[in-house]
C-alpha cells in the first residue's frame, strides 16, 4: 500500500516539475493523485499526460462539475485518467466561475465531448471551443441548472399530459405537501465543529445571543 | 424513365430520419437523428435524457444508506453490480475491512449479475438481428438468478443487499445449494443458446466485421470491458485493479476473455465466453467460502442484531441513529470503480465530513459508449445501426441516470 502511495507522489512529483506552469499543486489521499491545475493550461497538461511515457494517461474516464457556491470561483471541473498501459488513475481539477469558459478537451480526447455537455446541462459551466454544446440530459426547452445546490429538489415546473389541450403541459411546481427535508445531524455526536448554543460561551454577561 | 429515377436519386438521396424514442431496437428510450445518404449512414445525433430521473441530484440529499437503493434503479439489468460501486467508495473513505464471507457473497452475486447482464445482452442483441427463440431461453436463465436475488435479498430486482461493511444477511445453506444445481446446468442451457446462435447465418452475416473497434478508438473514446476485451485489449479491472477477493482466485478458474477482432460477433462470443468463466467463478466462491460474519459487526456503518436490540439499550439507540441520522463519512473525495458488465462503472464520491454525499457522479460505462455511437456508425448500411447498438450494450437506466 505505501509503495502504492509512493508512487503516485513520484508521479505527481514529475508532472508538477514538467508543467510548472500548468500545475498549481498536487495531492495524494485515499491513495489517489490529485492534481490541482490552472484552467487555461488545461489543454496542455492533458496533452502532456496523454504523450509522456511515464505517464500515458490515453483514457479519459469521467468529466464532472462539482458546485461550491460559498468559494470566489463556485465551480470545480474534475478530469479523471486512466492509463491502461502504466495501470495508473490520476485527478484533475481546475476551477472556474459562472462567467469564465474552460477550455475544451474534445480536441485531445474526443470522449470529452458528451461530458462536456453533461457538465454544462447540470451547471451552466463553458467549454470554449466545443463543437457542439447543447443540453443533454434535461429536457427540450429546459430552463436552470439542476446540479447547482441553490436549485430546489423539486424543480420549478412539472409536466402533466392535459387531456383538454392534447398535449404535455409545463407549470409551476404545485406540492400538496410541503417538501420535507428531515435533518437528523444530531448536536450531541458526529459533528465536530460548530456546535449549537457555542457561541454563547463567549458572550459577556447580560449580552444575550 | 430512367433518366427520371437517375436524377431523383442524385437530389434527394440525403435524407434526415428519426429512430425512436419508442422503438423495440432503441434498449429503451433512445432518439437519434440520423442523417442518411442512401442507405448509407452520414451523421448520428443521438438524444439521450429521456429517462434523466436526477439521481445525482437525490443522492445528495439522502443519507448513504439512503442513497442506496438508487444503485439498482441505474444499470436495473445488473443491479447488484452498482451497489457494489457505492459500497467500496463509502469503505474506502472510511477504511472500513469488510468480513471475508461478504467478500465472497459480493463476489459470487457480482457474477450472478454478470450472467444476467450477458444472457439479456446476447439475447435482445439476436433478437435485433431477427431471431426470436433466443430471448426466451435467456430469459428462462434470467428468471432462475432472479429467483436466487429474491431469496438472498426479498427482492428479484431492486436489491438493496450489499451494504457498506458487507452484505444485509447471510445466506441459507439451502439457497447455496440450489446456486450449485444452477450452476451444474448452466453449461447445458448455455450450449443450447451457443447452438443455435453462434453458427448461425443470419446473424453471422449481420455481425461479423461490423462495428470494428480499433485500440485508437478505445482510447480516443474512453470505452471500457467488452467494447475493449473484445478488440483484444485484456483489461479487466478484476485483473488489473483488483478489489474483493478476485486477486486470490486462479487464473484456470478466471482467465481474462479477449477478443481478436473487435467486431460485433467477437463481443458477442466474448460476452458467451465471460458468462462460462462467471459461472467457474461462482462454483469457485461457493466451494472456498469461508464461515464466519457477514456485515462489519461492532462498527457504526451496520445495524445491530435483532437480538441484541432486544437486550441492549446501546443497540437500539444504535438502531435508531443509524436509520434516522445515518452515519459519518469523513471529509474528502474519493473514486471507486468496479467491473460491471457492461464495462467500467465508477462512483466519484466528494464528502463533507456530514451524513450525507456533498456530490456523487456516477461514471456510467453504457455513457461512453453511446456517445461513440456516430463515430461507430458513420459509413455503415442503416440496417448496422440496430446491430451496433446491440452490440454496445446500452441500458438507458444508467445512461440517463
Amino acid at each position: 500500500m505505501s509503495a502504492q502511495i509512493e508512487a503516485l507522489t513520484d508521479l505527481g512529483e514529475l508532472i508538477a516539475s514538467e508543467m510548472q506552469d500548468a500545475v498549481r499543486k498536487y495531492e495524494v489521499r485515499f491513495s489517489e493523485l490529485t492534481l490541482y491545475a490552472e484552467r487555461d493550461a488545461i489543454v496542455p497538461l492533458a496533452e502532456f499526460l496523454k504523450r509522456d511515457a511515464a505517464c500515458a494517461f490515453e483514457t479519459l474516464i469521467d468529466l464532472c462539475g462539482v458546485d461550491y457556491p460559498e468559494r470566489g470561483r463556485r465551480f470545480e471541473i474534475v478530469y479523471h485518467f486512466l492509463s491502461m498501459r502504466m495501470n495508473q488513475r490520476i485527478r484533475v481539477k481546475v476551477s472556474t466561475t459562472e462567467n469564465e469558459p474552460v477550455p475544451t478537451l474534445t480536441g485531445v480526447h474526443p470522449s470529452a465531448d458528451w461530458f462536456e455537455r453533461e457538465a454544462f446541462d447540470m451547471y451552466g459551466i463553458g467549454f470554449s471551443g466545443h463543437p457542439d454544446m447543447r443540453r443533454l440530459l434535461t429536457d427540450y426547452g429546459f430552463e436552470g441548472f439542476p446540479l447547482r445546490k441553490d436549485f430546489p429538489l423539486t424543480g420549478y415546473t412539472e409536466v402533466r399530459y392535459d387531456d383538454l389541450e392534447k398535449r404535455v403541459v409545463h407549470e409551476p411546481v404545485a406540492l400538496t405537501q410541503e417538501y420535507r427535508n428531515f435533518d437528523f445531524l444530531s448536536p450531541w455526536e458526529g459533528i465536530t465543529k460548530d456546535i449549537p448554543g457555542d457561541e454563547k460561551a463567549t458572550l459577556n454577561d447580560g449580552e444575550t445571543g | 424513365m430512367a433518366d427520371d429515377v437517375k436524377s431523383i436519386a442524385e437530389e434527394d438521396r440525403k435524407f434526415t430520419l428519426n429512430f425512436g424514442p419508442q422503438h423495440p431496437a432503441a434498449h429503451g428510450v433512445l432518439r437519434m437523428v440520423m442523417d442518411l445518404d442512401g442507405e448509407i449512414v452520414d451523421r448520428i445525433d443521438s438524444h439521450i435524457g429521456l429517462l434523466h430521473r436526477g439521481t445525482e441530484k437525490l443522492l445528495e440529499h439522502k443519507t448513504y444508506l439512503q442513497g442506496l437503493p438508487y444503485f439498482d434503479r441505474l444499470d436495473y439489468v445488473a443491479p447488484m453490480n452498482q451497489e457494489h460501486a457505492w459500497c467500496l467508495a463509502i469503505e474506502k473513505m472510511l477504511g472500513l475491512e469488510v468480513p471475508r464471507r461478504a467478500q465472497f457473497i459480493r463476489v459470487l452475486f457480482s457474477e450472478m449479475g454478470r450472467i444476467l447482464n450477458h444472457l439479456l445482452n446476447v439475447g435482445t442483441q439476436v433478437m435485433d438481428c431477427g431471431a426470436l427463440t433466443p430471448i426466451t431461453w435467456a430469459f428462462e436463465e434470467r428468471e432462475k438468478l432472479m429467483g436466487f436475488y429474491e431469496r438472498a435479498c426479498g427482492a428479484r430486482l431492486h436489491a438493496a443487499y450489499f451494504r457498506p461493511g458487507g452484505v444485509h444477511q447471510d445466506l441459507p445453506q439451502d439457497l447455496i445449494d440450489d446456486i450449485l444445481v444452477f450452476i451444474a446446468e448452466f453449461p447445458q442451457a448455455m450450449e443450447n443458446l451457443e447452438g443455435l446462435v453462434s453458427e448461425n447465418r443470419i446473424f453471422k452475416q449481420r455481425n461479423v466485421d461490423i462495428g470494428v473497434v480499433d485500440e485508437d478508438t478505445i482510447m480516443k473514446y474512453g470505452f471500457s470491458g467488452v467494447m475493449v476485451r473484445g478488440s483484444g485489449l485484456a483489461w479487466d479491472l478484476r485483473r488489473s485493479q483488483p478489489y474483493e477477493i478476485y486477486s486470490e482466485i486462479p487464473s484456470d478458474v478466471f482467465p481474462v476473455i479477449v477478443g481478436k477482432h473487435g467486431d460485433n460477433y467477437d463481443r458477442y462470443v466474448c460476452r458467451m465466453d465471460e458468462m462460462q468463466v462467471s459461472n467457474n467463478i461462482m462454483r469457485w466462491c461457493i466451494e472456498n467460502m469461508p464461515e464466519g460474519p457477514v456485515l462489519a459487526e461492532g462498527t457504526k456503518v451496520s445495524p445491530p442484531r435483532r437480538g441484541e436490540m432486544k437486550r441492549s439499550m446501546e443497540a437500539l439507540i444504535h438502531h435508531f441513529k443509524l436509520y434516522t441520522e445515518g452515519f459519518h463519512v469523513p471529509e474528502g473525495e474519493v473514486y471507486a470503480a468496479v467491473e460491471a458488465p457492461k464495462g467500467e462503472f465508477g462512483v466519484y464520491l466528494v464528502a463533507d465530513g456530514g451524513n450525507r454525499p456533498y456530490r456523487v457522479k456516477l461514471r456510467a460505462p453504457g455513457f461512453p459508449h453511446l456517445a461513440a455511437m456516430d463515430h461507430l456508425c458513420r459509413g455503415h448500411q442503416l440496417a448496422d445501426v440496430s446491430a451496433i447498438l446491440g452490440s454496445l450494450d446500452i441500458v438507458f437506466g444508467e445512461i440517463d441516470r
